[in-house]
């Protein structure tokens, strides 16, 4: 299982053990609208300081998800690979 | 005398018609014994095929062309009610409709589908054009007529159902002006919410080389934030803005109204959808379909139409006593128009991923015979 640590805007060291989500959005199987729209759409709802955990099966969800939490100024807490899918956790900055 | 088993139907678009339709063909002996009624309640005796908006926006058809009666649209056995659902009381398996009616059922269909709600961003009610319902249609139609030059920034919020019409909107507007002769004077800008023109890298990577060729502006990672109607500005979240003269908005969706104020749906009122089964969270006799559900699936005609049949075969085989007979897999099936002669179409599901067809003249051809099959469809023949 490969941990990345945030470094966008969070001091600590967080991982997905230690993070309890706010929400689950499961983006498994979706080619479209995609994973990150699902995340878009879910974390826009949510209030600030909402933890949200994304489960995509797409590989690029890796690069793009983290690219969009950093432009959007939310803070990445971490991307864990499981096997045949990744769980990203965010949580709402702004 | 035995017990009279009720399915009720929530909605008159493809999904509910569908739905009704399959029931009705596939329990036609029941229904004629009086052992089963197949109700649907619908908000409008009209339906509507919504991908004509794109064609009426510009002044391509009017809004009769792409209407029919619901009625007309039904096999015998279902029982159409012009009176949609206020309150869903899921727990006593009834529903309370505007009129203050009220229906047990054995089994409910909720198929109310989604809208777009400008009043989510602000600024977008007051400052924005869009396309998504026949009102808007008009208005943009009426909109572009007048126009005389400048920037068009199109916006696309999420949730939002048909993900390929923002193309097809820049693509036509392009075709647009330069079938006046006026493309010189317009700048077309399309925005995205995420790093790409479009959720599916083939469509992307097609639509790029596209907007290449005609000179179609594209900015990626934008989320509107509010726009300024007086001065004509749309501010993005992640921190850019445009000025714009004409701004065509994909509003956010919502699901409808009586989802929320029934306590069934989530923040923007989509009902918790099992993927395989349509079964609503927590309610073995509740189905869903089209854009109702939370699912991760497109927004989409052919969504609620694949979902529509697995969820009339489970109703089937329950009334039966038998377990589920069928599970959806996640298929959805986009014409994609080029704004042009050419067309192609996408095919995909949660397991097998999209692969454009060659884009083709016939195929063109085929979308525009479409918009007549549909009533095939919805009738449950096709």
């Amino acid at each position: 299982m490969a941990i990345d640590k945030a470094t966008a805007g969070q001091a600590d060291s967080l991982n997905g053990a230690q993070v309890k989500p706010d929400r689950v959005v499961d983006a498994r199987g979706s080619f479209c609208p995609g994973p990150l729209m699902e995340l878009i759409k879910t974390i826009k709802a949510q209030p600030v300081g909402t933890v949200v955990e994304l489960w995509s099966s797409d590989r690029g969800s890796s690069k793009d998800v983290p690219e969009w939490i950093k432009k959007a100024g939310h803070d990445l807490l971490y991307v864990l690979e499981e096997g045949d899918h990744w769980r990203i956790g965010v949580r709402k900055a702004r | 005398m035995s017990k009279v088993n009720r399915v009720l139907i929530l909605g008159g678009g493809p999904g509910g018609t569908m739905v009704a339709n399959h029931l009705a063909r596939r329990l036609r002996g029941r229904i004629e014994a009086g052992a089963l009624e197949v109700i649907q309640l619908t908000a409008s005796p009209w339906h509507t095929y919504q991908p004509g908006f794109l064609f009426m926006a510009f002044g391509e058809a009017p809004l009769s062309r792409f209407q029919r009666e619901q009625a007309s649209l039904l096999v015998p056995g279902v029982k159409l009610v012009v009176d949609p659902a206020e309150q869903i009381d899921a727990k006593g398996s009834r529903v309370i409709t505007q009129n203050g009616a009220i229906y047990a059922y054995d089994y409910l269909v909720i198929a109310t589908g989604s809208y777009p709600d400008p009043t989510r961003v602000p600024g977008m009610a007051e400052g924005a054009h869009g396309f998504y319902t026949a009102e808007d249609a008009v208005r943009l139609r009426d909109a572009l007529r007048r126009f005389e030059g400048g920037r068009i920034v199109l916006t696309v919020d999420v949730p939002h159902k048909c993900p390929v019409a923002p193309l097809e909107m820049v693509f036509t507007l392009d075709r647009y002006f330069r079938s006046l002769g006026r493309r010189d004077g317009v700048e077309v800008v399309y925005t995205y919410p995420i790093g790409r023109l479009h959720s599916l890298p083939p469509v992307s990577e097609w639509a790029a080389a596209e907007f290449e060729r005609r000179g179609i502006v594209a900015e990626t990672f934008f989320n509107v934030q509010r726009l300024d109607p007086e001065s004509r500005k749309v501010f993005s979240l992640e921190g850019s803005e445009y000025d714009y003269d004409l701004l065509i908005s994909v509003a956010p969706h919502r699901g409808a109204r009586v989802i929320s104020d029934s306590g069934l749906g989530d923040e923007q009122g989509f009902v918790a959808t099992d993927r395989y089964t349509l079964q609503a969270a927590g309610y073995d006799n509740i189905y869903v379909v089209g854009d109702a559900t939370n699912l991760p699936v497109s927004k989409a005609g052919s969504t609620a139409h694949y979902e529509a049949e697995v969820a009339a075969e489970n109703i089937a085989a329950a009334l039966e006593g038998q377990p589920p007979s069928h599970r959806y897999d996640g298929k959805v099936f986009c014409f994609i128009e080029a704004g042009g002669e050419e067309g192609s179409y996408i095919e995909f599901s949660y397991t097998r991923p999209p692969r454009p067809a060659r884009a083709s003249p016939m195929l063109h051809q085929f979308k525009l015979a479409y918009n007549e099959l549909y009533w095939l469809s919805a009738r449950g023949l096709l």
